[in-house]
């Protein structure tokens, strides 16, 4: 279980994190919700403690890590799984070498083992024979399912997911969005997404919470959230630019 | 307006000392354990040695011919006949030109792509992605640009000072007429290992140099594709910057070590 209080992060002058609190449950899928340069991926990178806070806490299965070591550190963030936005593949590996790397690492799997993993892996993400190719020989899709392989393969506690289906045709996003559901009924992790996007929310999410100013404004189950009252999420649902959701600068909308 | 200035470059100064030499001092700590990936460690010292090798002939030969034509000239007009010409390039290649001439190109060839490289993997998060995925940009990247370079800057060098000399034996014997038992026994009879052992510490302390100033900029690299273009171009100046003025004092120091 993963526990939010009070985090706080100030960058380029202002404080896009101002006491966020959230719980994460063991095995749910909790997608969080914000328009953009809200803070959604700012706040992933606080709990895989790539990012540190300046206030608040987070505590994942009873450890505190804003107060441990780099050390200690690195061993909570192996068993947390991250897709990263644009997938962050190394591109000067193969794909095949992409999904090993965790493995080679966080295992002691033989060689013929991971590379069996990689296929399987693969397969599971709807790419297999991909090995050979190289991430740059690949549609933005396919790399976002090979970065989703390669979290998955070190079987991690804790998947993360940033903008999973952004910049994704809405075909390619229904697919994308099957694999989280039969991933996390195949791999009993618990899932993190941040996305802006309503329809993979929707379809995804055992909860949903939504992003405003720093804070988690509400936090419903999905159905709860669809039917919500909440001034907030009423706005954010219609796509409204008049409500509580003030519009940045006077012009932008935060939507 | 001036004060604030000068004092957030001073901040900043202070805060890049200080975070190069926190990777210093976990590259320190990497360094002496088994390495992450011994393909890696091999295809980074093929990047920074082997590849190399062509620019540093080609720069060394022409050094060494250049010296040789221009000491002939200059002796000639002096004594009316070509002398020393084997000791001036000798001495000159091996405790200077060499080394310095070597990790100036290295700065620029080398140096120019590690920041490139880890630059671009900082601002697409793959560097983030390491520390997910078992390892450290420091562990898995930094530690084998490290001991690659501070092998293969000094090897290198041996291997300018070498060409460099062969550069002038062939000046020489084919533009002066000298005949090449003359030359080398000029190089042969001042040359001794200690002024090689002078040119090598330089060349080991310039690779330190490259590499630390390459892999600081390139981890600490913001700003997406231009930020990736100023943090190298930045990393090859203050390289090279720091090599010209580190070499005068390394070879204050060296002289009052006796290294000469």
């Amino acid at each position: 279980m993963i526990r939010v209080r009070g985090l706080k992060k100030h960058l380029a002058g202002k404080w896009v994190l101002n006491g966020l609190d959230i719980d994460i449950m063991d095995r749910e899928i909790f997608t969080l919700l914000g328009g953009s340069g809200e803070g959604k991926s700012v706040f992933l990178k606080n709990l895989t403690g790539l990012m540190k806070p300046d206030g608040g806490t987070i505590n994942i299965d009873g450890t505190e890590i804003t107060e441990l070591s780099a050390k200690k550190l690195h061993k909570i963030q192996t068993q947390i799984g991250m897709m990263f936005q644009g997938g962050a593949l190394f591109d000067s590996m193969t794909v095949g070498d992409n999904v090993a790397f965790g493995m080679r690492r966080l295992t002691d799997y033989s060689r013929e083992k991971i590379s069996r993993m990689v296929k399987k892996y693969l397969e599971m993400v709807g790419l297999d024979g991909t090995e050979d190719k190289l991430p740059e020989s690949l549609s933005i899709g396919m790399r976002r399912r090979v970065a989703l392989a390669r979290a998955i393969a070190t079987r991690p506690r804790y998947i993360l997911y940033d903008e999973p289906t952004t910049g994704l045709d809405p075909i390619t996003t229904d697919v994308v969005c099957d694999l989280f559901l039969e991933l996390q009924k195949e791999l009993d992790v618990t899932s993190v997404i941040v996305t802006h996007d309503l329809k993979t929310a929707y379809k995804v999410s055992s909860r949903i919470g939504l992003l405003y100013e720093g804070k988690i404004v509400a936090a419903y189950d999905t159905e709860s959230f669809r039917k919500s009252d909440n001034p907030y999420v009423k706005q954010f649902i219609r796509g409204n630019r008049n409500g509580p959701m003030k519009a940045k600068n006077g012009q932008e909308s935060v939507l | 307006m001036a004060f604030d200035s000068l004092k957030t470059r001073i901040l900043e100064t202070a805060d890049s000392l200080g975070g190069a030499a926190i990777m210093l001092a976990d590259v320190a700590g990497w360094m002496f354990r088994k390495p992450d990936g011994l393909d890696n460690l091999f295809k980074q010292m093929v990047r920074v040695g082997v590849e190399s090798v062509p620019i540093v002939v080609l720069s060394a030969l022409f050094t060494g011919m250049v010296l040789a034509l221009q000491s002939g000239v200059a002796s000639m007009k002096l004594f009316n006949q070509p002398v020393f010409m084997g000791t001036l390039v000798s001495f000159t290649m091996v405790l200077e030109l060499g080394p310095v001439l070597t990790a100036l190109v290295v700065a620029g060839r080398v140096g120019a792509s590690i920041t490139a490289e880890l630059g671009t993997m900082r601002v697409s998060e793959q560097l983030d992605a390491l520390y997910t995925l078992g390892t450290t940009p420091e562990r898995y990247l930094v530690t084998p640009l490290f001991i690659s370079m501070l092998i293969m800057l000094p090897s290198l060098t041996l291997f300018a000072d070498l060409i460099g000399i062969l550069g002038g034996y062939i000046v020489t014997v084919y533009s002066f007429e000298i005949p090449g038992s003359v030359y080398i026994n000029d190089v042969l009879s001042h040359l001794q290992i200690v002024h090689f052992a002078h040119g090598l510490i330089k060349a080991f302390f310039f690779g330190f140099i490259i590499v630390t100033v390459s892999c600081y900029r390139g981890l600490t690299t913001s700003g997406g594709a231009e930020g990736v273009g100023r943090s190298t171009t930045g990393a090859v100046v203050v390289s090279m910057v720091l090599i010209l003025v580190s070499d005068y004092f390394l070879t204050v120091l060296l002289n009052a070590l006796g290294i000469i």
